[in-house]
């Protein structure tokens, strides 16, 4: 059983301040953390390991920095790690994204694919589902819990109100949410093996088979256009009346909400 | 049977066969966004024997409803569903395409942005049509909230967009509206990428991480007592939503550390919070204040936790919280 994990090195966002003059991130002292999706993803694919026998690669694209969340994946169990890194892919969103990382895993074997649903600076939940498509193979979103059985793998799927138990024939894509699991540490000797006896393989564009149109800003079909810091909230509505008007106001307030 | 160039195009999510609320308010947007392209909304229902459900769509202002009505698509599954929207989008060129974001809509927009090779923005609270550049303006949040990024989509079509359930504004309902209705003529072909699904499994009540909850209702010391937090468990339980607590509920007893909101417990941003009985100090206010709606209950008029609220009762929680318990089975048929 090969399985793939992609890992995205992220700023912890609830360490991030913003500039309230410039209105742009202030990034200095905020430490970067592996993405906690694709930490539970990380987590599922080295529980199979453990269990049925598996050979874990983790990928990701991103500046060379990203070496770090690698080489945390190696420590916790992951067999092999590979870095994307070229600034021809910088600048990418999802679908440049998902293209370049559908690129690089074409090279390897794969059996399962897991990415965590969304990361924590984006929070677009899209570059999974867009790697499967760019693949040609079926995804599975919102993972809550997943098995192999002989050749399909089934997933309890979360939905708003009901889960749906569904199964696929390999390979897939699966999209990991963080309370599928608890992650494990990284054991000490894992961490020394890690920096020591590992590599961290690393890919550029040269190593990819993929059309330059496809990747990095220029095969985005999205920009950024601007960036501003949230306004900051007025206090609402204070009211002070008997215990069933109350009751009735926070009623209409829930429907003009439609949150009931 | 023609569409209009520049078309608006609603995905209309439908689950056991009822409309997703979402979908009447991005035709509310949709028909805004139109009128300033001198085009239409077209509203496309996938889903088997869901005709009935044209007639909501037109009320709620869609022009054109473009109707797939086969068995493939009588649940969610991702492929059928998206052969329907990528065959769609390639027939008819629409400008914009607009899907709820809910967890059917993240997970077919992407797929669809895929496949019909598009750019894709998640989540939007904020869509408008720039007046003197007629770009296309899609607004969301980033980095936890803590940002605001607006994303344009500048040569492919159609800009895509998920949008947050919510935040935009239905129309009344106009039951004499008309509208055009247009058969799906594509085809559905089974392949490599379709799903099978063994089981549904309606959701009871889930002891998920309160960081992942949609709805959270919290409790300070104001609630006093076991009993107390079991009202609030009670009032959870009919919207759907779970427990948390402050850090003084947790240090008395009342809560284990793991529903415990602020500054050295977790940071929340549910679409609503409710805070019964918490003062408010600074370090919980750091783990929730970002919340979409907040409501505060609490006796004290002058608790900090009211600046925050969106909604604030001056009141007693023991006594109002019950109540309201009772008032939303009602509201719900419970």
């Amino acid at each position: 059983m090969k399985i793939i994990v992609c890992i995205k090195q992220v700023p912890d966002t609830t360490e991030v301040r913003i500039d309230p003059v410039k209105g742009t991130l202030i990034r200095d002292g905020v430490p970067s953390i592996m993405n906690p999706d694709d930490k539970a993803g990380l987590e599922a694919a080295l529980r199979l390991k453990d269990e049925i026998g598996a050979h874990v690669s983790v990928i990701s694209m991103g500046p060379r920095q990203a070496d770090a969340v690698l080489r945390e994946a190696l420590a916790m169990g992951a067999n092999a790690a590979y870095l994307l890194s070229d600034s021809a892919f910088s600048g990418a969103d999802t679908w440049a994204t998902s293209s370049t990382l559908a690129a690089a895993i074409e090279k390897l074997e794969y059996d399962l694919i897991i990415t965590g649903r969304q990361a924590i600076d984006g929070d677009t939940a899209q570059v999974g589902p867009e790697i499967a498509e760019h693949l040609g193979i079926p995804h599975i979103s919102y993972c809550e819990d997943l098995r192999i059985e002989g050749d399909e793998v089934i997933v309890k799927r979360q939905f708003e109100d009901r889960y749906q138990i569904l199964s696929a024939r390999l390979p897939v894509l699966i999209t990991a949410l963080g309370e599928l699991n608890e992650p494990r540490y990284m054991t000490p000797g894992g961490i020394f093996d890690a920096y020591r006896e590992s590599e961290v393989i690393v890919w550029t564009r040269d190593d990819l088979t993929v059309n330059t149109a496809n990747i990095g800003l220029k095969g985005s079909p999205t920009r950024v256009a601007k960036t501003e810091a949230k306004s900051v909230k007025q206090p609402g509505t204070k009211i002070e009346t008997g215990v069933d008007e109350s009751v009735q106001y926070v009623i209409d307030k829930l429907k003009e909400k439609y949150l009931l | 049977m023609t569409i209009n160039e520049k078309a608006v195009f609603v995905f209309a999510e439908q689950v056991d066969n009822r409309i997703t609320p979402v979908t009447f308010e991005l035709i509310g947007k949709a028909r805004e966004l139109a009128a300033q392209l001198d085009s239409q909304v077209v509203a496309l229902l996938p889903g088997y024997q869901v005709g009935s459900l044209v007639s909501e769509l037109v009320a709620y202002g869609a022009e054109v409803v473009l109707l797939a009505d086969h068995v493939e698509l009588e649940h969610y599954r991702t492929e059928p569903y998206t052969q329907v929207l990528s065959q769609t989008i390639e027939k008819f060129q629409p400008e914009i395409v607009l899907i709820g974001a809910t967890t059917i809509g993240r997970d077919l927009a992407p797929r669809v942005a895929g496949r019909v090779h598009t750019g894709l923005t998640a989540d939007c609270t904020a869509l408008e049509i720039e007046e003197e550049t007629s770009r296309f303006l899609m607004t969301r949040p980033a980095f936890g909230g803590n940002l605001m990024a607006t994303i344009v989509c500048p040569e492919h079509r159609p800009a895509m967009a998920t949008v947050r359930p919510g935040v935009m504004i239905k129309r009344i309902p106009d039951d004499n509206a008309a509208a055009q209705i247009i058969p799906f003529e594509g085809t559905i072909t089974e392949n490599e990428m379709y799903t099978t699904i063994q089981e549904v499994l309606k959701k009871g009540v889930s002891k998920q991480d309160i960081q992942d909850a949609r709805i959270i209702v919290a409790g300070g010391r104001g609630m006093r007592n076991a009993e107390g937090f079991a009202m609030l468990k009670d009032l959870a339980d009919v919207l759907g939503g779970v427990v948390a607590s402050s850090r003084a509920a947790v240090d008395a007893g009342l809560q284990d550390k793991s529903r415990q909101v602020g500054q050295t417990g977790k940071t929340v941003r549910p679409i609503l919070y409710i805070a019964c009985g918490i003062s408010g100090a600074i370090q919980h206010l750091a783990g929730m204040e970002e919340s979409d709606f907040i409501i505060a209950i609490n006796s004290d008029t002058t608790a900090p936790i009211f600046n925050v609220a969106d909604v604030g009762i001056v009141g007693d929680a023991l006594k109002i919280v019950p109540k309201l318990t009772e008032a939303i089975r009602s509201e719900r048929g419970l």
